[in-house]
C-alpha cells in the first residue's frame, strides 16, 4: 500500500469533475434561459381559466368587430375589457338560462365585477399605447394573433423586448393599410416592401435618429 | 496552486448560479410594481375594484354635459323642448364613414348592415330589430335616433356607454343615408359626386354648428 492517499488515475477523475461541474453549470444556466423563453412562463399558447369560458371565435364568427367590446381601443393607451352590460345587451334574451353564463347574470343583478384572468400583460415598467399603434397601422393580429380563431383566449406572443424591437426598427415589415386594421385575417406581408414603406411615411412614423428604439420611449 | 481559465470560470459559474435567485425575485417585483394598471384588482376597497365608480352627484373632469342638443338630441323651442331636426356640428364625409364603421360594429348586429332589422344576433333568437324603412322611422328626426341610442328602447339597451356621442351622431346621419338608398331614383346617382365632397347640407347647417 503506497503512502499516497490519491493514486493518478484520481488526477483524470479531478480534471473530470471539473469539467462536468462547468458543462453542469453551462448546462443550468441554458436550462434556465430555455424555461425563461418557455410557454410555461410566458404562457404562451396557454389556454387561461375564464370566469365564464368567453369565446373570441364565436363571437366574431357571428360578425362582430373587436371594439364592440373593446370600445376604448382607438382612443385610450389601455384597450378596455367590456363591462357587464355590453354582455347583457344579447344575453338579455339570448342563452339567459345558460349555465355557462350565470356569473354574467350573476355581476349584472348584484353590481360586482367579473374578474377576467388576464391574458397579455406587459410588465409594469413598459409603457404601451394601444389608440397609437391602431392609428398608425398595426392590427390587432399583428400582436394578438388570431383571436378571431381562438375559442379560449391565449396569449400569442411571449412579449419579450426584443419582439418589441423588431417592428420599432423597421415598422415597413408590419404595418398595414388603415381600413385592415381590424381585418384579421390581413397579412401585412402580402403587400409589397414599397407600399408598406410609403405606408410609414403617410402614418408618419417618424423613424430618423432612432427615435422609436429610444429607452424613453417605452420606459418612461 | 496557479490560476487558471478552468478555475475562473468555475468561480464565474457559481458566481451567476447564485446571483440568480435574488435576481428573479427583483425581476419579479419590478414586472409587478406596487401601482394599479387600468381594471386591476384591489383588496384594498370591499368591491375589489380600482377604477372607483363616481360618488354620487358628482362629475368627472371634462365629462360635463351641458350641451343639451348633443347630448341628448334635444332643442328648445318656445320654452319647450323637442327632438333635434338638426345635427349639432356639420356631417362631412368623413363623419359619414365614421358613421358608417359605426354602425357596422354596433349596431348591424341586430338592424343589418342595409337597416332592415335582420342582423346577425335577430337571425339567431334575438326580437327582431324595426326596419329603419319603415314611415314612421323614415321620417323620425335625428334627435329620435339619438333619443334611442341613448336610452335604448323595447329589449335594446342604451349604447352610451358604448359609443362616443359624436359617433352616435355620425351614425345617425348613416341612418338616415341608409334610408336615402332605399328610396334613391336614377337621378340621386349624380348628385352622389356632390355629396361625397361637400357636407350635407340638408341636416346640418353651419349656423347650428357655431353654436356649440
Amino acid at each position: 500500500m503506497s503512502s499516497q492517499l490519491f493514486t493518478s488515475k484520481h488526477n483524470t477523475l479531478a480534471r473530470l469533475s471539473l469539467l462536468l461541474f462547468v458543462a453542469g453549470a453551462a448546462g443550468f444556466l441554458g436550462f434556465m434561459d430555455m424555461l425563461h423563453r418557455s410557454s410555461y412562463v410566458r404562457y404562451t399558447k396557454v389556454r387561461r381559466e375564464q370566469p365564464v369560458p368567453f369565446s373570441h371565435k364565436h363571437h366574431t364568427n357571428l360578425g362582430i368587430d373587436c371594439r364592440y367590446c373593446h370600445t376604448s381601443v382607438e382612443t385610450s393607451s389601455f384597450a378596455n375589457v367590456p363591462p357587464t352590460q355590453t354582455c347583457m345587451n344579447c344575453h338579455n334574451v339570448m342563452w339567459k338560462e345558460s349555465d355557462m353564463l350565470g356569473p354574467v347574470r350573476e355581476s349584472w343583478e348584484t353590481g360586482e365585477s367579473l374578474e377576467w384572468t388576464r391574458v397579455n400583460d406587459l410588465p409594469d415598467f413598459v409603457y404601451f399605447n394601444h389608440s397609437i399603434h391602431v392609428n398608425n397601422g398595426i392590427g390587432c393580429a399583428t400582436c394578438h394573433g388570431r383571436v378571431d380563431q381562438m375559442a379560449l383566449t391565449w396569449r400569442e406572443k411571449p412579449l419579450f423586448m426584443k419582439w418589441c424591437l423588431e417592428c420599432h426598427r423597421d415598422p415597413a415589415q408590419f404595418v398595414r393599410p388603415d381600413d385592415k386594421i381590424f381585418d384579421m385575417a390581413f397579412d401585412p406581408k402580402s403587400l409589397p416592401l414599397e407600399e408598406r414603406q410609403a405606408l410609414v411615411e403617410e402614418y408618419g412614423i417618424d423613424t430618423s435618429n432612432q427615435r422609436l428604439t429610444n429607452c424613453s420611449i417605452c420606459h418612461r | 496552486m496557479t490560476l487558471r481559465p478552468l478555475h475562473l470560470i468555475f468561480c464565474a459559474g457559481l458566481l451567476v448560479t447564485a446571483g440568480c435567485g435574488p435576481l428573479f425575485d427583483i425581476r419579479k417585483a419590478m414586472y409587478d410594481q406596487p401601482k394599479y394598471e387600468p381594471l386591476e384588482v384591489t383588496d384594498f376597497f370591499g368591491d375589489r375594484r380600482s377604477a372607483r365608480p363616481l360618488i354620487d352627484g358628482t362629475v368627472a373632469q371634462g365629462h360635463i354635459q351641458l350641451d343639451d342638443h348633443l347630448y341628448l338630441g334635444l332643442e328648445e323651442e318656445d320654452g319647450d323642448f323637442r327632438q333635434a331636426q338638426t345635427y349639432p356640428f356639420p356631417i362631412t364625409a368623413d363623419d359619414l364613414n365614421r358613421g358608417e364603421e359605426m354602425y357596422n360594429i354596433h349596431c348591424s348586429v341586430c338592424h343589418g348592415k342595409s337597416g332592415h332589422g335582420n342582423g346577425m344576433v335577430v337571425r339567431r333568437g334575438y326580437k327582431e330589430a324595426p326596419s329603419y324603412h319603415r314611415d314612421v322611422l323614415r321620417n323620425a328626426p335625428p334627435g329620435y335616433f339619438i333619443g334611442v341610442i341613448n336610452n335604448g328602447f323595447g329589449q335594446m339597451a342604451s349604447y352610451s356607454h358604448q359609443i362616443p356621442v359624436e359617433d352616435r351622431w355620425r351614425i345617425v346621419a348613416y341612418i338616415q343615408t341608409l334610408q336615402r338608398s332605399q328610396f334613391a331614383n336614377v337621378e340621386d346617382l349624380e348628385a352622389i359626386q356632390v355629396f361625397i365632397e361637400e357636407p350635407i347640407t340638408e341636416h346640418s347647417s353651419p349656423e347650428h354648428a357655431n353654436e356649440h
